[in-house]
Order: structure tokens, then sequence, then C-alpha cells
């Protein structure tokens, strides 16, 4: 059988994950509902509801939304100390348009925290996204399920740890006084201290996110390979094709429409990277590996008090993420997948 | 329905379909070293530092540092810990940051999920849009700085509490398991005369044990772990929480304001000390998590296939 004959049998493939949620059952009565009844008489009926709303609601637009309107100091020579309080501080503040974005774009520090940004993203893409995949194949593919659990179990938890403890378990372990500088000492190395190291920083914060989350990643993974038909397996393997055959023509194009998805989102958050991650390893490595976008917006900002000088990074961050979301959500349109919206 | 989302074994489980061939024992002997590379690469660290918190001094000055093969069972490290110092304090405090705003965070989601669960509401598509967009959009730092310390939060527990206490993930977990209860039950409840309070309190509820034991779960275990937030909102080092106690046990001049003496720590801690912090601060994660495991995953799956 031609490899392209294996294809074909794999082509009608799985439908997406169904949410676990039972779709509301049709209630034709609530459309009716909705027009017959007026405003007044829905209030009267719908005030507890709305009541019960209101907590989020506040917490959102507080938390949420007033600081995503409060970006708008990216466009003033923001002064925290001319009004008693933020709001009127905003008030008070001169406009100066897109000023702090020129400083902004003629500063080597912000290119420089750009550059670590898409350098560790990156490298990221390419040596941990590929990871969970493979494992999930692996455990999917365990005869034993208990064992197959135990494995579950024990990939998930570093996912729950914060990044203080991750980064402390590192320590312990590879850090100047930890496990591995020891064992070198007493074989008569001289130790190498990869926790300070700037030049293998890109490959440390790798491992450090592998170690917290490739487990993690993979519960997206199994989930869709659960989803692909197994009479497609035993049909191509009755035409002789091969374990990487297989792989290669029915698991990984069962996985396409997961990949397609993840890849967006990861696109989305590349100039996100692990905040807490970079700030607590920042004054160990130093600055010049290990300052990301997220670093620069806290350290030349509210560290500094140049509060409009960072809402602006913060903003062209956000807007390039936005860009890039959109984007990789287009390309992912054009090859066929739906990607995080459809069209519609 | 819930069934096909988590990982189905497949049929035909411990017996390998006849079409299969056999592994290779180099294939076989790969992946199982490869397995048993990552299982230990979770599990052996927490081992290390477990026995190192628990080994008195000479046997880890004799090791070296880290202590694999426990030698004694010494509890100095513990008392000292516990003795009513710096660690002691920020346990106290994110025993209280955790309960306190796993308890806030519940009942806003627990409120907006019901009241957004319920079909016709006033205004029901904008303030779905309005709940959900905020996943889409992080609120950005600097101004969500100057929001918190404009409202005179900075220094106090709320700045920790209140700004994640409704999380959109946890909201759309939770509405989804309502909308999943049949509206019958609702219906008839509220044809008797019912209130929705009523209704949420004495049918809804009791029906969503589980999945408000897992939200919450999620809830504490984001508490217990902040530490950025503590970092811009907590100046006072008798009010930090423990991640940020840690950090300056273990991390010190690794990242900001980490002086020891900032957190109250007058000598270098020893090394069983360090390890006894770690092992306070990550024990309450490993405690609740084998519990939860199974529901985090439908959680999460829940989560990226509407997200």
């Amino acid at each position: 059988m031609s490899s392209s004959e294996v294809t074909a049998a794999a082509e009608p493939r799985p439908e997406r994950i169904q949410p676990p949620v039972q779709p509301a059952a049709p209630r034709p009565s609530a459309a009716l509902r909705r027009r017959r009844v007026p405003l007044r008489a829905r209030l009267r009926r719908d005030w507890r509801m709305l009541v019960m709303i209101t907590p989020g609601f506040l917490i959102l637009l507080i938390f949420s939304y007033i600081p995503i309107a409060g970006n708008v100091i990216a466009f003033q020579d923001y002064n925290p100390y001319v009004g008693g309080n933020p709001l009127e501080a905003l008030l008070h503040s001169e406009w100066i348009g897109f000023g702090q974005f020129q400083l902004l774009f003629e500063d080597p520090a912000f290119w420089h925290a750009f550059r670590n940004t898409l350098a560790i993203a990156s490298f990221q893409l390419v040596f941990f996204f590929p990871l969970p995949i493979f494992l999930a194949v692996m455990l999917h593919n365990l005869l034993s399920s208990r064992l197959r659990g135990f494995i579950q179990t024990v990939v998930y938890l570093p996912h729950f740890f914060s990044w203080v403890l991750v980064i402390s378990f590192f320590v312990a372990m590879l850090g100047g006084a930890g496990l591995l500088a020891q064992t070198m000492r007493e074989a008569g190395l001289e130790p190498w201290n990869v926790m300070t190291n700037p030049d293998t920083f890109i490959i440390l914060v790798t491992g450090e996110a592998i170690w917290k989350d490739v487990g993690w990643g993979t519960i997206v993974f199994l989930a869709a390979l659960s989803t692909i038909d197994q009479d497609l397996y035993e049909a191509a393997a009755s035409d002789g094709a091969g374990r990487w055959r297989r792989f290669w023509h029915i698991t990984l194009p069962g996985l396409r429409s997961v990949i397609v998805l993840l890849l967006i989102l990861r696109l989305g958050d590349a100039l996100s990277i692990g905040f807490e991650q970079f700030l607590l390893q920042r004054d160990a490595v130093g600055r010049q590996a290990s300052e990301v976008l997220d670093t620069f917006v806290y350290y030349f900002s509210i560290a500094t008090g140049n509060y409009g000088y960072g809402a602006a990074a913060g903003l062209f961050k956000a807007a390039v993420g936005l860009v890039l979301i959109l984007t990789a959500n287009k390309v992912a349109h054009k090859l066929g997948e739906r990607g995080i919206y459809s069209k519609s | 329905m819930t069934a096909n989302l988590v990982h189905k074994p497949r049929p035909g489980r411990s017996l390998r379909p006849a079409w299969e061939e056999e592994p290779t024992r180099i294939g076989s002997s790969l992946k199982a070293l490869v397995l048993s590379l990552i299982v230990l690469a979770v599990l052996f660290p927490l081992w290390a530092i477990l026995v190192t918190s628990l080994s008195s001094r000479e046997t880890i000055s004799a090791a070296g540092g880290i202590v694999i093969i426990p030698k004694e069972f010494d509890p100095a490290a513990y008392t000292t810990i516990f003795a009513g110092g710096a660690v002691t304090r920020a346990l106290w405090i994110s025993t209280l940051i955790t309960v306190i705003g796993t308890a806030v965070a519940l009942t806003t989601t627990v409120l907006a999920a019901y009241g957004l669960s319920r079909p016709g509401l006033i205004g029901s598509r904008w303030l779905l849009v309005y709940f959900l967009l905020p996943f889409l959009i992080y609120p950005p730092l600097v101004p969500k700085y100057l929001v918190v310390t404009g409202l005179g939060l900075k220094d106090t527990i709320w700045a920790l509490i209140l700004p994640p206490a409704i999380s959109v993930f946890n909201l759309v977990v939770v509405r989804g398991f309502f909308q999943g209860i049949p509206q019958e039950l609702m219906e008839s409840a509220r044809l008797d005369g019912a209130s929705d309070f009523r209704i949420l309190g004495k049918i809804v509820l009791p029906l969503s044990k589980a999945v408000i034991a897992v939200v919450g779960l999620f809830y504490a275990v984001s508490y217990w772990n902040v530490w950025f937030d503590a970092v811009l909102f907590i100046d006072r080092n008798d009010m930090y929480p423990i991640q940020r106690v840690l950090q300056s046990y273990l991390l010190a001049g690794q990242a900001p304001h980490t002086s020891g003496a900032a957190a109250g720590v007058t000598m270098p801690p020893t090394e069983a000390v360090k390890m006894a912090v770690v092992v306070v601060t990550v024990a309450p994660i490993v405690a609740v998590y084998p519990f939860i495991q199974r529901q985090f995953v439908k959680g999460v799956l829940i989560g990226a296939v509407k997200g």
C-alpha cells in the first residue's frame, strides 16, 4: 500500500474534542419570552441574578477593565505626584502623544529585552513545544493503565509548584552549592554552576519550563489521541504500514488541529514568557541574558517610578501579541484549520 | 460526555492488539529508560530535599550540601522554623490569604457562574463577553499597579486577594457545569415560588459539590503560590507570604528586594533549615494533589476546548 492511500484512510479526521458540558437543551420559550416580556418585568424577574453577578463584575471592572483603560498613560508624561490619587494624577498629567514610544524605540535596553524575548520564545518553541506530543504518544501506547496513571500523576505535579519553588529545586540540584556541583567536586572536577551562567541561561530556563510543564502539556494531546479511531491503526497495520508510518500518517494528522490551536495560543503569548521565572533569576545571571520585555516593564517603570514609559512598553508588547495571534490564526484558516475562532 | 474527554484506555487494555507488531527490545528498553528518567526527574529532587531537611549538620557537611541517603531523623530544622520567626509568620499569613482568598473567589465565581448560566437573562450576551474578554487581554502591569495602590490596598492582604478573585477560566468551568444541570429541576422550583438565591443554595450547590471542590482547590493553589503580587504590593516584611520568605532563604541575591535581613533572617540559615522551608512550602500542594489530580485534568480540558 502506498503512503498516499494510508493518508486517504486517515483523512476523515476525528472531530474536535467536544466540551463535556451538555449543550443547553433547546429552549424555544426563552427566545419568545425575550421579545414579549417588557424591560420592567424582566428587571423584576432578573434582579436577583444581576445582584449575583455584581461582585465578579466589579472585580473585573476594577482590576481588569480600568487598568486596560489606564493604558492611556502611555501617551502621557504621567506624573504620580500631581494629584492625590492615580486618577487625579492622570487628569493632571501632560499629554505627549507618542513621545514615550519614541523614547522606547530609541532605547537600546528595550531592543535588547525584545531580542532576548524573541530568542527565548523561539528556542522554547523548537525545544519545548514538541516534547509533550512525544510524551503523550508514549503514555498513550503504554499497555498497563496502572503504570500510565502513576506516571501521569507524577509528571503533572510540578505544574502546581510556584516558580519560586521550581527555581529553589534547581538551585538545590544544579546550583553552586547543589548536588551536581558537590558530585563534581567529589569527582575532582571543576564544578560548573549553570544557575549563574549567562551563556547557558536560555537552556536553563527552557529546562525549568520543561520540568514544570511538560507533563501538564500532555493532557490535551492525550485527550485528542483517545479520539483517534483505533480501526485506522488496525487497517493501516494490516496493509503493512509500520510503526513510524502509522505515527506519521494517522497519529500526527489526528493531532493536527490541536497542535495548530496550541501553536496559535503559544504565539500570542510569545512575548509573555515566564515573568516570575525571569524576575527571580535576573540578578543571578545578570541583565544581559535575562532581561525580557516583562522584566523590562517592571524595572524601567514600577521600580523607578517612570510609569508612562512602562505602560508604553506594556502596550507595545500587547499590540505585538495581538498581531502575532491574529496572523497565526489567519494562516491557520488558510491551511483549513479552525484556529481559535471561526470566521463566521 | 465527560468520559470521552478524560484519557480513555484503549480497548483491549493490557493486551497488545493482534495487529500490532511486537516491540523491539531496544525500542521498549529505550522507552522504559526515558519514562523512568522523567519520573525520577520529578521525584528525586523532592526526595533529596526532604532527606536533607531531616539531616543533622554533620551529615550535611559530610555529604557536601545535599544528602541523598538518610542517616538519621533530625527534626531540628523544623523546630527552628516553627519557633516563631519569619517562616512561622509567613506560613500564617499565607494560610490566611489562602483561606480568605479561596472563600472570596469561590463566592464571586459561583454567583457569577449561576447568574450567567440562566437563559434569557437581561443583556446576557453582553455580560458574557464582558466576563470572558479578560481571558484574552491581560490587565497591564503598570496601570494595575497604580489602581491597586491608588485604592490604598498596598501592604494589606487584600492587594493579594482581590485582583485574582475571579478567574475567567474557573468561571467557565463552573458555568459549564451549572448549564449541564437539568433545567426542569430549577423551573419547577421557580414555579413553586423559590427565589434564585434559594434555587442556588438548595438545588444547584448540592449537585455541584465536586466541581466546587476542584475550583476551590485551583484557587487555593494559586493563592498559596502568590509571589509576584507580593513583590509589587507588600513592602512590609512582616506581611510577607511564604513564597516571598522562601525566596529570601533560597534565592537571596537572585532576585529583587531580598537581603536576608529584610525577611528577618539574622543568621545565614543552615542548609537543613533552607530545605525545611522548601518542604513546608511544597507540602500543602503535595498533600492535596492526589485527591484532585483527575478533576484538574477535566477542568483543563474544558478550559482548553472553550478557550
